[in-house]
């Protein structure tokens, strides 16, 4: 049969009918005729002759399915008897397809995070060629570290520019964010410094102008800027004449030479780029004059490969390895004490897969989305367990129907495929839903995420990833909450369900078996959920009460940068001077300090360290920061033994360091560490500087809520050898008020060219809970969501049962049970429901409580008393709904039902 | 004796459609079923049920094509024709019958 009669079937399903029944009638007159001749009677050899030939609807059935049309024709009348039959009950329409929206949105907005944060390939040009270059694991080398990902120092990146040749193509970057201001309130520009090669061997192309070429990278560093799209719009307003004009970052004025294509946002996931210049431009940023490129121990540059064709990353890596020795040779830093150097020399490069770019955010949150994926899973399937609960609830009502069409004939096939038609509406509707919801949800995750001095930029735009994973969904769903209940509702003898409705005392059994195997289920998972939940929160709650220390609330922390303000080096430890008096005495300022970097706000330094002259580099590892005068008093950090840094700590006079007690500990076992000295390995082979300990402070956290407290040595400010054209400033405030207005004023009348920067402390250190706080949130929203389902769940169960045992009860109340007696069978039941599902919850919560394990702070995985709440939690609110359904049942009129009866 | 109840062996009852279609021409489904049965000295007894389906799903592969003609008897009929692609399909299961009787035939004479 030619396609488009089959096509033709579809529409005319009658025409085909027609013929089939001709078809058979023939066979049918045919036998009788001869049954006839063999000396039968008419009508008992028709009766023969048909039951012969079988059942002959279901034969009509199952020759109209051999046409491959036949299905869609099935599909399309299944779809509109389900549709049909939706409309008819609006309510239970409304209550799935929202749930499942919920469920499926929830879901799809963290697959989205993954998607984008894991698996999405870059905007560039083949990006399954590309590779990502680093040191081997186990690697060292020692020097200053800048930007977001410091892999390699120029020198490194020059060699491997120009010995390899598992390449077609390398390129370089390093991050850093420039003030397109000059002077006052900073507006920040996301910057990269960029190999020549950078955008022509990504496979980057200029939407106006054009990009770098390997020229740019050489002498003539002003050669301008290539800006992203976004940025060309934001700051430039989109102008098509926006080629020339310039843009100023950190006072340097750069002309506009291109504009990249709207889709490439970067290389790093989780950032956007919005202004790029030629690396060798870093020596114009830099106070020196020479800036990160001559340094062997300068870390700031990342870089990936284009491999060549026919290359893998392993061969690559194959390569890197052959060629590291030379490199490293090549580059070895002159201040490296021979221990040093012999490791470095060592040093091994390697290749990984580069085609999803380079990301700090995929290492901090990768696990949590995983972990988020999974809840945001169990929520769905446990909505899909209530799903089914109700459509198992539907089934009942319908069972004389399917009863009747079992009894004349119907395949039981097609039954189940009609009542799956019926799933599939509401799965789809409820995706249809769940995708729009997704596109808010993924979008409110990012700015959750997302702090003021870290913004996040992730393409969450959709793409056939997550409509796929979002179709897969309503698909699996379907199954999951339509499969069973079809199964179950045409799995009956058409005699028994036709008897009268099945009224019997307790019937139903068997079925109600089923409900309540799901409902426990639904217990079961919720309780995992809300003990997850508990466990984020009280992880958080843990990690916000955590002894740091120092008394974060009331300090502001004002960044100061005086680049353009040109002070020569000579003065800037009297500029620093002058902008703490400035700032000492305005008001609402109790106190001010300088200090390095605040804690917890990214900054580290670290060195070994050598106590009571042992040498530095053969000493143990410790961490620095530098202070001025007043900053533990200001910080309310405690001094324990000595004294603080003062006006007696000149630049000519000895070195001085106050150390904190896991410092004392570490060096000095212990003892009063005030008059001890160590010393740090000279630099560039000179003697090692020798540090006279002054102090002794309290520990405090360094950079993490979570670590343990460090061993931490401070230098004071006023001994500076090499002072920078910028400070930070600790404030404690009293009485809130305007003081970043009047520190603005003050600082802008000694030089308006002077840039400054404020944030709260407290502000800081909440952003930096941002994945504790995201966890604990999403958590808490899916746990409450699964209690709530769950309950509901309990509540229909115990409803059905109520209804299903109506005439029972009755009979009960007649022969005297009392009101308490029928309350306590009803709820006898709900307590059985309960404590399945709460012991398999809890085997499961252990389990589960494990995986968490590395994201919780303070706790154990298999915290009791997180199990406990939840469990009680849980009980509690399904004890109540389903004291309600309890309670009518005591309240009912035995006269009434058993009149029913 | 029992009867064999074809439709047990998978692909029999093509094989036997195919083969009376070749030799008899066109025939209707009635038919088919009567020259089975008699020809096999009533040993096989199509099952009518499983007829029909049959005989659709042979035409959708293209094995057999039909027309609507009126009998003898003056009754509207649907009558079925071998066509060449049937007859390599007939070939074939001819093949593999005869190599699986064979096969079964040696295991019960060896044993």
């Amino acid at each position: 049969m030619p396609w488009y009669q089959r096509w033709n079937n579809v529409f005319r399903p009658t025409r085909l009918d027609n013929e089939l029944d001709d078809e058979l009638q023939y066979h049918l007159a045919e036998t009788v005729d001869r049954l006839v001749a063999r000396g039968m009677s008419e009508r008992d050899a028709l009766q023969e002759a048909r039951r012969r030939l079988g059942n002959y609807a279901l034969q009509k059935e199952r020759t109209h399915d051999m046409n491959i049309s036949a299905w869609l024709d099935a599909v399309r009348a299944d779809i509109f008897f389900g549709v049909r039959q939706l409309r008819r009950s609006p309510g239970f329409a409304v209550v799935a397809v929202l749930s499942l929206a919920l469920g499926i949105g929830a879901n799809t907005a963290i697959f989205q995070l993954v998607n984008v944060v894991r698996l999405k390939t870059l905007p560039v040009r083949s990006p399954e060629e590309l590779v990502s270059l680093d040191f081997e694991k186990e690697s060292i080398r020692a020097g200053a570290w800048n930007g977001r990902n410091p892999v390699m120092s120029w020198p490194i990146w020059n060699q491997i520019r120009i010995q390899q040749q598992a390449f077609s193509g390398v390129m370089a970057w390093g991050a850093q964010r420039f003030d397109l201001t000059n002077g006052g309130e900073p507006r920040f520009a996301e910057g990269l410094f960029v190999s020549g090669s950078f955008f022509h061997e990504l496979g980057v192309n200029a939407l106006l102008g054009r990009t770098f070429t390997e020229q740019d990278d050489g002498a003539e560093c002003t050669v301008g800027a290539v800006v992203s799209y976004s940025f060309w719009q934001r700051e430039l307003s989109g102008d098509r004449k926006a080629l020339g004009r310039k843009v100023s970052l950190d006072g340097h004025v750069f002309p506009v030479i291109g504009v990249t294509e709207p889709s490439f946002f970067g290389v790093e996931v989780g950032h956007r780029y919005d202004v790029a210049i030629p690396l060798c431009a870093d020596k114009l940023f830099a106070d020196n004059g020479r800036g990160r490129i001559p340094e062997s121990t300068s870390w700031w540059l990342a870089a990936m490969g284009r491999l060549k064709p026919g290359w893998t990353a392993q061969q690559a890596t194959a390569h890197l390895h052959a060629i590291s020795p030379g490199i490293m040779r090549a580059t070895l830093p002159t201040g490296y004490n021979p221990g040093l150097a012999k490791r470095y020399l060592d040093n091994k490069l390697n290749a990984s897969e580069g085609g999803t770019g380079v990301s700090g955010l995929r290492k901090e949150y990768e696990r949590p989305l995983w972990l988020l994926m999974a809840i945001a899973g169990l929520v769905l399937l446990i909505a899909c367990a209530n799903l089914a609960n109700l459509l198992l609830a539907r089934a009942t009502v319908r069972e004389p129907e399917i009863a009747v069409r079992l009894a004349i004939g119907a395949s039981r096939a097609r039954l189940v495929c009609q009542l799956l038609a019926e799933s599939l509406l509401l799965a789809g509707a409820g995706s249809a839903l769940g995708v729009g919801l997704a596109m808010l949800l993924s979008r409110a995750l990012v700015l959750f995420i997302s702090t003021s001095n870290n913004p996040l930029f992730l393409d969450l735009t959709a793409d056939w990833k997550m409509l796929g994973f979002t179709a897969a969904l309503a698909v699996v769903t379907c199954l999951i909450f339509g499969l069973l209940p079809a199964w179950r509702a045409t799995y009956l003898s058409p005699v028994a369900a036709m008897r009268a409705g099945g009224r019997t005392v307790t019937a139903g059994r068997d079925r109600w078996g089923l409900r309540r195997a799901l409902v426990s289920t639904q217990v079961a998972l919720s309780l995992v959920l809300v003990f997850g939940a508990l466990l984020f929160e009280r992880s958080l709650h843990n990690l916000l009460a955590v002894d740091m220390g120092f008394r974060a609330e009331g300090i502001l922390s004002v960044d100061v940068d005086f680049t353009r303000a040109q002070y020569p080096r000579d003065q800037r430890l009297n500029v620093y001077k002058d902008l703490r008096d400035r700032l000492a005495t305005l008001p609402g300022v109790a106190s001010v300090a300088q200090v390095s970097f605040t804690p917890m706000s990214g900054g580290t330094w670290d060195n070994l360290v050598g106590a009571d002259g042992a040498p530095g580099a053969s000493g143990k590892q410790s961490y620095f920061n530098m202070a001025g005068p007043n900053y533990f008093r200001t910080m309310g950090i405690r001094l324990l033994a000595g004294r603080d840094f003062d006006n007696r700590d000149t630049a000519t006079g000895p070195k001085e360091a106050v150390v904190n007690e896991m410092f004392a500990r570490k060096f000095y076992g212990g003892a009063n560490p005030v008059g001890h000295t160590f010393q740090m390995p000279g630099e560039g082979g000179r003697s090692d500087p020798v540090y006279r300990v002054i102090g002794l402070v309290a520990n405090t956290k360094y950079s993490q809520l979570r670590e343990e407290f460090r061993p931490v040595a401070y230098f004071s400010v006023t001994q500076y050898e090499n002072p920078f054209p910028s400070a930070t400033f600790v404030l404690r405030v009293e009485g809130g008020g305007r003081v970043e207005d009047y520190a603005r004023t003050a600082i802008g009348r000694m030089n308006p060219a002077i840039g400054i920067a404020f944030r709260s402390l407290p502000v800081q250190l909440n952003e930096s809970l941002g994945r504790e706080r995201l966890m604990a949130t999403l958590s808490e929203g899916f746990g409450l969501l699964a209690g709530l389902l769950a309950t509901l769940g309990v509540y229909g169960v115990i409803a059905y049962m109520v209804a299903r045992r109506r005439n029972e009860i009755g009979v009960r109340i007649a022969l005297g049970a009392k009101r308490g007696d029928v309350i306590g069978l009803v709820l006898r039941e709900a307590v059985l429901l309960l404590a399945v599902g709460l012991a398999a919850g809890a085997a499961l919560a252990f389990w589960a409580g494990r995986t968490a394990a590395t994201l919780l702070f303070g706790l154990q995985p298999y915290d009791g008393i997180s199990l406990m709440s939840a469990s009680a939690l849980l009980a509690a609110v399904a004890l109540i709904a389903s004291y309600v359904p309890a309670r009518r049942a005591a309240g009912l009129d035995p006269n009434v039902t058993l009149r029913n009866e | 004796m029992p009867k064999s109840r074809n439709d047990k062996l998978q692909g029999t009852l093509t094989l036997l459609v195919l083969r009376t279609l070749e030799s008899r021409g066109q025939m209707h489904g009635y038919g088919l079923c009567d020259h089975i049965h008699s020809i096999s000295d009533e040993l096989l007894e199509v099952e009518e049920g499983s007829l029909y389906p049959a005989l659709h799903r042979m035409e959708q592969d293209g094995w057999i094509s039909s027309k609507w003609e009126v009998t003898d008897k003056g009754r509207k009929a649907k009558f079925y024709t071998i066509t060449t692609r049937g007859k390599k399909q007939l070939a074939d299961e001819q093949e593999s019958w005869l190599r699986l009787t064979r096969g079964v035939t040696r295991v019960l004479e060896c044993s």
